[in-house]
C-alpha cells in the first residue's frame, strides 16, 4: 500500500501551500484534489478569474471616464468569447504554474476524491480506479462551496451562483445580484461595466456586513451611478422563470414588488466543504456552522489530522489558509508554531476597493471599546487627485493613550495594495508615531497612512483639524 | 508510532543530562506530561512532551547526554492500528479499548478553560501534572479583549519557542514594544534566577514550584481558606524568590549599646522637636550606609547573566515596616549624605506613610541593604531573608541587659543582638564578619562614625 508522511485533501491555495512547505521541510507529500492541478477554488472560480474580469472592467471604465481629460474613445466592442479566453488562460497559466513547482518539489498529486478510511488511511477514486494511501498525517483543506438557498433553488440556466457567473456565458441585459456582500459586489461591477444592466438586493440595512460604514458609503455613492438599482433591507421570496426571463418577488423596502431579470446571480455566502467522505470513521469533529474544530495549531479531534482553510473556520479568505497551512506543517514537523496573526487583512476587489485589517471601528464600538480614530480623506491626497479619483478614506483606528495601531481601513482606487503596510503596522505592534515619522514616497497613495497618522497628533500636512487636548 | 524528540530548551541551550525518566514503558502519557528531567547548563527542567499515547519505547536512560533533537520515546498513538500482526479491531471496538482514548480525552477536554483560548505554549517544566492544577486558584482569565503584547510576529514566534509567555515579558520599546532581546532577557532571567523549578515558578514563585499538592485538611478538622492579599502573594512570590536565588549564610553578633543608648536617650528630646524618632534603627541606617562605603561588596547586586557583579554608587537603605496588611520595605535615600536626626525624622515619616497605605512603589525601590529590626517585640537572634536583588540585610532583635566580664568583675552592658544574612555568592564569610563587626564597633563606639564613616 502507498504511504506518505503528510497527506493533503484539497489543493486550493491552503493544500497547496501545505504540500509545498511540507516538502520544503523535508517531508514526504501528497496533495489529492479532483481538478487536474492544484489552485482550488481560488485560482480556478474565485480570486482569480475575477480579478481578470474586474481588470477588464476598470480598462473599460477609465476609458469612459477619460471623456472628463479631453480624450473620447469610441463605445467599446466587447467580444465576449475572446474575453472568457483570456480569463481562462490567466486560470490555466497560473494552475499550470503551481503543478510545475508541485512536480519540482516532489509533491505527489493526486487526481480523484478521497475518501478517509481511519486516522492513518484514505481512499482516493481517480480516473484509473481506486487506490489506498496511507498517511502518517492528514491536512484537511477542502474549501467552501457557494451557499444555497432552497427557495431560490429553480433549474434554469438563467441562474447562476458565482462559479457560474465567472464562466460568462453572455452579457445579460438586466441581471440581478442576490447578496451585497463581496462577490456580488466584485461580479456585479463586471457585468455592469461589460453593459449589463445590474440590481443589487441585500437582506441587511447596508452593503458589505462587517466592513466599517464610512468605508462602505464611499463605495456606495459610486455603486449607485452603476447599478441600476441597490435594494436593502430587502428579501427575495421567490423566483420563477417565465419567457420574458426570471420573475422575482421581493419583500421588504422596494416599491416594485415583482420584477423581470435576464439572469439572477446568488451571491448570498459561502458554506464549508466539511462533508469529507469517510469523515465518521475518524474522531473529527465539526460544529454547528459546519466548520471543521481545529485547536490552535489546526489539529482536530484527531490527533494525526489537521484542517485548515475555509473548512476550519472564517474568515474565508486564500491568505488566511495558506498561513494555516504553514502552522499545521511545522506543528506535524514539531515546531512550536500557532495561529496568532493580529490582523488578517480582507480586500473588497470592487472600483474603489475596499480593504481592511486588524480592529474595525466597528467592532471597538460593539465590543465597548475605547478608541481613537484618524481619518484622511483622499481628497486631499495629491496621488488620487492626479488620477481624478478623490473618492477614497484611509483611517486608522488607534489605541488612544499609546497611539498603536489595532486597526486599518481604507477604501478608493487602490487600496487592496496599500492594506499591507497597515497590516504590517499591526502586526509589529507599531504607533502612529512609526508610521508618521516613516517617510512615505510623494506622490503616492501610502502618503495616506502617514497623514492619518499625523492627523492623530492633530499635525497632518494636508488636512487642518485642531489639535488635541 | 510518532517519536518525541527533544525540543528547542531555550537561548544557547543544546542539550543536557538525563538525571530521570519520568515514564515507563507502556505508560499512557499526555501531551504537556512531563517525561523526562533534563539538567542543563542553565537550570534542570522537566521536559514535557509533546505527543500523546502508550509509550513504546524509551531511548534514553538516567545519565545520557542527549542534544536539542534526540529521540526521546516512541509512543503508539493510534490506538493499536499501528500495530504490526495485530489484528486491526473492528471500528465499534474502539471505544471499551483500554486506557487509549482517556487520556487524549484528557489532554483535549481537561484543559482548564483559561489555557485553552489563548494558545499558550509553555515549553518547559510544567511543574505539576494536569489532574493537581485545578487544586490552584485559578488564574484570571487574561482580558482577550485588551491589545495582546505589542511584539512583532518574529519576537511572538520566540517567545513561543523558548516558552515564555510573551505577555509576561516587559518590553523595553516605546509604549512598551517588545523586541527580540526582552524575550531573551526575560528567558535568562527565568533560568538564572530560579534553578530548577523552571519557567512557571520564577513568575510566581509561591504558586511554586515543586510544591506537591496539599493533603486534605478537613480529615482532620475544620478549615477555612482565605485569599492572599496583593502584598502577601508579592511577599510570598518575592521572598521564594529570594530564597530560590541567593544561597543565604546568617551570622549573628552582639553589640554593647550601653553608651550609644545614653546618648540615644539624651537626645531624643531634641529630635522629636523635628517629628522624628531617635530609634536604634535610625542610628543602624546611618551605621549601615557608611559601613557599605568600607565594604562596597555589601552594597551590590549579582547579575548571573552576565556574570558581573553591580556595585551601586549610591547608598539607600531599605527599612521593613510592620503592618496590618503585611510587610513593607520603604527605603532611604541617600543615607550616606545625611545626618542621624535627618534619617530619624525619615524613617519616622516612612513608617506612618506605610501604616496609612501611602506609600509609592516609587518609595519602595531602588534599595541596595535593608534592616528588619523586631527589637521592638523580642527575640535573640533570626535568620532574615536578603531583600533580593540586594545581597545583605540586617536583622536586629531585642537589646539585653547583660553580664559582661569587664577583665576583673561583670558589669552589666546592654547588648543589642545583630544577625546578618547575606549572598554567599558575593560575600564570603571572614567579609561577612568584618562588616558585621565593623557596624558593632560603630555602634560601640560612636565615634568611628565621623572617623571612617
Amino acid at each position: 500500500m502507498a504511504s506518505t508522511q503528510v497527506a493533503v485533501i484539497g489543493a486550493g491555495p491552503g493544500g497547496y501551500a501545505a504540500a509545498f512547505y511540507a516538502a520544503d521541510l523535508g517531508m514526504q507529500a501528497t496533495l489529492v484534489d479532483e481538478e487536474k492541478n492544484p489552485g482550488g477554488v481560488c485560482l480556478y472560480r474565485g480570486c482569480i478569474p475575477s480579478k481578470a474580469l474586474l481588470h477588464v472592467a476598470k480598462v473599460i471604465d477609465e476609458a469612459r471616464h477619460a471623456s472628463n481629460w479631453g480624450v473620447t474613445f469610441a463605445d467599446p466592442k466587447i467580444d465576449v468569447a475572446k474575453l472568457r479566453a483570456f480569463k481562462q488562460g490567466v486560470v490555466d497559466k497560473l494552475t499550470g504554474g503551481v503543478g510545475q513547482v508541485a512536480r519540482m518539489r516532489k509533491v505527489a498529486f493526486l487526481q480523484g476524491r478521497a475518501t478517509l478510511t481511519g486516522p492513518r488511511s484514505m481512499k482516493i477514486a481517480g480516473a484509473n480506479g481506486e487506490s489506498d494511501l496511507q498517511f502518517e498525517h492528514c491536512i484537511l483543506a477542502t474549501g467552501s462551496s457557494p451557499t444555497r438557498i432552497p427557495s431560490l433553488a429553480l433549474d434554469s440556466p438563467r441562474m447562476m451562483d458565482s462559479t457560474g457567473g465567472l464562466d460568462l456565458p453572455d452579457v445579460p441585459k438586466t441581471l440581478l445580484v442576490i447578496g451585497g456582500g463581496y462577490i456580488g459586489l466584485e461580479l456585479g461591477t463586471v457585468y455592469a461595466t461589460l453593459g449589463s444592466k445590474v440590481s443589487v438586493v441585500e437582506m441587511t440595512p447596508g452593503l458589505l456586513p462587517g466592513a466599517d460604514r464610512d468605508l462602505v458609503s464611499v463605495l456606495q455613492k459610486r455603486l449607485e451611478t452603476l447599478f441600476a438599482s441597490i435594494m436593502l433591507n430587502t428579501k427575495v421570496v421567490k423566483v420563477a422563470e417565465d419567457k420574458s426571463g426570471i420573475r422575482v418577488t421581493f419583500e421588504g423596502e422596494v416599491k416594485e414588488k415583482e420584477q423581470v431579470f435576464d439572469r439572477v446571480l446568488v451571491a448570498v455566502g459561502r458554506r464549508p466543504n466539511s462533508k469529507i467522505p469517510g469523515l465518521e470513521s475518524t474522531r473529527v469533529k465539526v460544529d454547528q456552522k459546519g466548520f471543521i474544530e481545529t485547536d490552535g495549531q489546526r489539529r482536530t479531534a484527531e490527533p494525526t489530522i489537521f484542517a485548515i482553510g475555509d473548512v476550519a473556520g472564517e474568515p474565508m479568505l486564500a491568505h488566511k489558509a495558506s498561513h494555516e497551512a504553514r502552522v499545521a506543517v511545522e506543528a506535524i514537523a514539531g515546531h512550536k508554531a500557532v495561529f496568532e496573526p493580529a490582523a488578517i487583512p480582507a480586500v473588497v476587489f470592487t472600483d474603489p476597493e475596499i480593504a481592511w485589517a486588524g480592529l474595525t471601528e466597528a467592532e471597538a464600538k460593539a465590543g465597548g471599546r475605547e478608541v481613537e480614530v484618524a481619518k484622511f480623506p483622499w481628497g486631499a491626497l495629491s496621488r488620487s487627485i492626479t488620477v481624478d479619483r478623490p473618492d477614497g478614506l484611509t483611517k486608522l483606528v488607534l489605541e488612544p493613550k499609546t497611539g498603536r495601531v489595532l486597526g486599518v481601513g481604507i477604501v478608493g482606487s487602490g487600496a487592496g495594495e496599500l492594506i499591507g503596510e497597515g497590516t504590517l503596522a499591526i502586526e509589529m505592534g507599531a504607533s502612529a508615531e512609526d508610521l508618521k515619522l516613516t517617510i512615505h514616497a510623494h506622490p503616492t497613495l501610502s502618503e495616506s497612512l502617514m497623514e492619518s497618522a499625523e492627523v492623530f497628533f492633530g499635525q497632518s500636512t494636508h488636512v487642518y483639524k485642531p489639535k488635541r487636548k | 508510532m510518532i517519536e518525541f524528540r527533544i525540543p528547542e530548551l531555550g537561548e544557547n541551550v543544546a542539550g543536557g543530562d538525563v538525571t530521570r525518566v519520568l515514564v515507563k514503558l507502556g505508560d499512557t502519557i499526555a501531551r504537556e506530561q512531563p517525561v523526562i528531567e533534563l539538567e542543563t547548563d542553565k537550570a534542570t527542567i522537566e521536559v514535557p512532551s509533546s505527543v500523546a499515547g502508550v509509550v513504546k519505547e524509551i531511548k534514553v536512560k538516567q545519565g545520557d547526554k542527549v542534544k536539542v533533537g534526540a529521540v526521546v520515546l516512541t509512543v503508539d498513538d493510534a490506538g493499536g492500528q499501528q500495530a504490526p500482526r495485530e489484528e486491526k479491531p473492528p471500528r465499534e471496538e474502539k471505544a471499551p479499548e483500554p486506557a487509549q482514548p482517556a487520556p487524549r480525552a484528557q489532554a483535549a477536554e481537561a484543559a482548564p478553560a483559561p489555557r485553552s483560548q489563548p494558545e499558550k505554549v509553555v515549553a518547559m517544566a510544567r511543574p505539576q501534572r494536569q489532574q493537581q492544577e485545578p487544586q490552584a486558584p485559578a488564574p484570571a482569565p487574561k482580558d482577550e479583549r485588551g491589545p495582546a503584547a505589542p511584539a512583532a510576529p518574529s519576537v511572538r514566534k520566540l517567545a513561543r519557542e523558548v516558552g515564555v509567555d510573551i505577555n509576561d515579558v516587559q518590553g523595553s520599546g516605546s509604549q512598551g514594544r517588545i523586541s527580540q532581546d526582552d524575550v531573551k532577557e526575560h528567558a535568562r532571567r527565568i533560568l538564572s534566577s530560579v534553578g530548577s523549578s523552571g519557567a512557571e515558578a520564577a513568575r510566581g514563585g509561591a504558586r511554586s514550584a515543586m510544591a506537591p499538592p496539599l493533603p486534605d485538611f478537613s480529615k482532620w478538622g475544620e478549615v477555612e481558606r482565605q485569599a492572599m492579599s496583593n502584598i502577601r502573594r508579592k511577599t510570598a512570590e518575592h521572598l521564594s524568590l529570594a530564597w530560590n536565588t541567593i544561597p543565604h549564610v546568617t551570622q549573628a553578633e552582639k553589640a554593647d549599646i550601653t553608651s550609644l543608648d545614653a546618648l540615644r536617650k539624651k537626645y531624643a528630646a531634641d529630635v522629636e522637636k523635628r517629628e522624628g524618632k531617635l530609634t536604634v534603627t535610625a542610628i543602624l541606617v546611618k551605621v549601615l550606609a557608611a559601613a557599605v562605603k568600607q565594604f562596597p561588596q555589601f552594597n551590590a547586586s549579582v547579575d548571573m547573566s552576565s556574570q558581573e557583579i553591580v556595585f551601586k554608587k549610591y547608598v539607600n537603605v531599605g527599612v521593613a515596616v510592620d503592618t496590618d496588611r503585611g510587610l513593607l520595605v520603604p527605603v532611604i535615600r541617600n543615607a550616606d549624605q545625611k545626618n542621624i536626626a535627618q534619617i530619624a525624622v525619615e524613617v519616622q515619616q516612612a513608617a506612618v506613610k506605610a501604616r496609612d497605605r501611602k506609600l509609592s512603589l516609587e518609595d519602595m525601590s531602588g534599595g541596595g541593604i535593608s534592616i528588619s529590626n523586631l527589637g521592638g517585640i523580642g527575640g535573640t537572634h533570626f535568620s532574615p531573608i536578603v531583600n533580593w536583588p540586594e545581597v545583605a540585610i540586617l536583622g536586629v532583635s531585642r537589646g539585653h541587659m547583660e553580664p559582661v566580664w569587664a577583665g576583673d568583675q561583670f558589669e552589666p552592658r546592654l547588648m543589642l543582638p545583630l544577625s546578618l544574612s547575606y549572598d554567599h555568592r558575593v560575600i564570603d564569610g571572614a567579609d561577612a564578619m568584618r562588616f558585621l563587626r565593623w557596624v558593632a564597633d560603630a555602634l560601640e563606639q560612636p565615634f568611628l562614625l565621623s572617623l571612617h564613616g
